[in-house]
């Protein structure tokens, strides 16, 4: 196990630079998720630390080691690839020990190696298998059981679960978790799911069009996002964004889209009729009195809550509420966002505004 | 909200029953057979009926324009005293395994390499194919005029260069014959196993060698343990089928040779049609070309099983 450091790497293909200068500390032990849509370079970013592309400039280093020009098979890595990349003709113990076969290990050497992580795994009773044999989530485990025959410093996942089907991929992400836990090495997940990264993570690095966005812990990111796009990305249902500017009438206030009042908590220094994007997180609507007229366009109930779509000021918001209303299309209803929760970020920039 | 009600659809036209030509036309296996019909016909006609014919003339003293008498296995107890015959069979084995052996390890060896990135891959790709595009015999013929005894620019380019003082009699020595349509043969041959396997070598998914890479292994080693697994089923498919045209080859050696000098190139192909259209002896011509028959199915089964074991470790189906 160790640490990683990515210093200022970039990476151009030819004339065109993918990543422009990211750093991104690593410590030891800890997993960490790189996430952002795709062609934000979070693959590209991955596949540098493996040794697979190379490192236009900046540094990355493992341990103490800076690898820019070590070969992958000396970086001491394992990656599990989104499509996990098995050897089709070997079975599943050949697929699990070929590292150790290639090191020139002893057989009863191999035999362990698998034998240990086919355990972990409960992959026992499929070792003589061929992959093909095998069902998503088996071949998902034994790409895992690849990687950990090794015992590297660093695991990386490169959208591991994206094949699966979504029932599956829910219980193979706390096989994830619950695995790093067991094993602690030092992992880079590379999703651009958003959930995954939320529920996986230590830390979750957001990267967007060749740049880290913001990096934090899950809850962090979730309550204090830096930026709008953070905002917006982190979340499921979105975060609602309303543009308008800031207007202090006594107390501290945000007027939205035709004249919609929103409630601040505080406004922001120097920010008194400054355009704004207000942001305000779905399930921080309460119903109130004093709330802004909006009207129900869809009621999506999911069981344990219920989505509300509507319109506020013209503009159509999302709503989530865990107690059951009595909502039909075409009603009116007052929303209220938690002046306590809620986020503003510059019209043109995009920069969190309030702290 | 929904102001307008929609009117239910109505059917346009009463439904009827289903005619005898809607049951035919719905009927995959009617279907199946007539799309089928022109493919039998062309199989019957142009392969079953001329191979039972070879085999029944066979058995006959049939002459060119006198259909001739049944003589039972006489044609084959009397090749089996022919030396010349048997020298044809060697030359046949020698030729087919030299030359399949050799545009193999060309063959893929290119196929590597054009599976590499490299600048002008496309063009390098066209240009491989060329010895396959140009018609047998012209190319032959050709390879006649470079081997020939007094004209050969091989002969005269080592004369420039002082090596040699004489022409090399290529075609008329017996080793440097059989050198010569071998090389012939592989150069025509090697661009289909090249262009084939490059085909197969395509199918490997990249991330298995990425992962082979993260794994440990060096280049021979990715070779050795993905690329070549991963790719016998497609080499024992261009082989089967290498060996066969080598096995049959008759344009070549026709154009360039005949057979000679004293039958040291005459394969069974090229010595059944001397025999049976220049000799005119159809029955014993068509026994040389039976004799064809067991090595060839001996080719087929090889790589047949070939692919069997292939298949079971893919695991086709789930145990």
């Amino acid at each position: 196990m160790s640490s990683v450091q990515i210093r200022d790497v970039r990476k151009s293909f030819g004339n065109f630079e993918v990543l422009h200068g990211v750093s991104i500390p690593i410590e030891d032990g800890e997993f960490v998720v790189l996430v952002g849509p795709s062609g934000c370079g979070k693959s590209t970013l991955l596949r540098m630390l493996a040794g697979l592309e190379n490192i236009t400039s900046g540094t990355i280093s493992i341990g103490d080691k800076v690898v820019n020009n070590v070969q992958p098979k000396e970086r001491d890595i394992a990656m599990v690839f989104q499509n996990y990349a098995l050897y089709p003709h070997m079975t599943v113990a050949d697929n699990m020990g070929f590292s150790l076969k290639l090191r020139g290990a002893k057989p009863e050497e191999i035999s362990n190696g698998v034998k240990r992580a086919a355990e972990i795994l409960a992959l026992t009773p499929l070792l003589e298998r061929y992959p093909r044999q095998l069902s998503g989530g088996q071949r998902q485990r034994v790409a895992m059981g690849r990687a950990i025959v090794r015992d590297p410093q660093v695991f990386l996942f490169d959208e591991p679960l994206s094949n699966l089907d979504a029932k599956l991929r829910v219980a193979m992400r706390t096989e994830i978790k619950e695995l790093h836990q067991r094993l602690r090495t030092t992992t880079v997940y590379v999703t651009h799911d958003q959930i995954e990264a939320m529920t996986m993570a230590d830390k979750i690095v957001v990267m967007h069009d060749g740049i880290v966005e913001q990096m934090g812990t899950p809850l962090e990111l979730y309550d204090t996002p830096a930026n709008q796009f953070v905002a917006g990305f982190i979340g499921s249902p979105a975060m609602n964004f309303l543009k308008g500017k800031v207007k202090s009438n006594g107390s501290a206030g945000f007027e939205g889209p035709n004249g919609v009042k929103l409630p601040l908590m505080s406004a922001p220094a120097n920010s008194e009729g400054k355009p704004a994007v207000y942001g305000v997180r779905p399930e921080h609507f309460t119903i109130a009195d004093d709330g802004a007229e909006a009207e129900i366009v869809v009621v999506e109930p999911t069981g344990s809550e219920t989505q509300v779509f509507a319109k506020l000021g013209g503009e159509q918001v999302v709503a989530v509420f865990r107690e059951r209303h009595q909502f039909n299309p075409g009603d009116k209803i007052r929303l209220k966002p938690d002046p306590a929760l809620v986020h503003l970020f510059d019209e043109t920039t995009g920069k969190r505004l309030n702290a | 909200m929904a102001d307008i009600a929609l009117q239910p659809r109505t059917a346009r036209r009463p439904i009827r029953e289903a005619s005898r030509w809607d049951l035919i036309k719905a009927n995959r296996n009617y279907l199946g057979f007539w799309f089928m019909l022109p493919a039998m016909v062309f199989l019957v006609l142009f392969l079953a009926y001329p191979l039972g014919l070879g085999i029944w003339i066979s058995f006959t003293d049939a002459r060119i324009g006198r259909p001739g008498a049944f003589v039972g296995l006489e044609n084959y107890e009397w090749l089996w005293g022919d030396s010349i015959f048997w020298l044809s069979v060697f030359n046949t084995l020698l030729y087919t395994s030299v030359a399949s052996v050799i545009k193999f390890a060309i063959g893929l060896y290119l196929a590597l390499l054009l599976n590499e990135n490299m600048p002008f891959k496309a063009m390098l790709r066209a240009l491989v194919l060329i010895p396959f595009i140009v018609p047998t015999v012209l190319s032959a013929l050709a390879f006649w005029w470079i081997f020939d005894s007094q004209f050969s620019i091989i002969s005269w380019s080592l004369k420039q260069m002082g090596l040699i003082t004489d022409n090399i009699n290529f075609l008329g020595d017996v080793t440097w014959a059989r050198i010569c349509v071998i090389f012939a043969n592989i150069w025509r041959g090697v661009p289909f196993v090249a262009i084939t396997l490059l085909a197969g070598l395509q199918t490997v998914s990249p991330s298995l060698y990425e992962a082979a890479t993260l794994d440990g292994a060096t280049s021979w080693q990715r070779f050795r343990f993905i690329t070549y697994p991963l790719l016998t089923p497609i080499i024992a498919v261009v082989m089967t089928f290498s060996v066969l045209f080598t096995f049959t080859d008759f344009q070549l050696i026709w154009a360039m040779t005949r057979g000679g000098p004293v039958n040291a190139t005459h394969l069974m192909a090229t010595l059944s049609y001397q025999r049976a259209i220049i000799g005119g002896v159809l029955g014993e011509g068509a026994a040389i070309s039976n004799a064809m028959i067991p090595f060839l199915l001996a080719a087929i089964m090889v790589s047949w099983f070939g692919l069997q074991r292939r298949k079971w470790q893919q695991g086709e189906n789930n145990d």
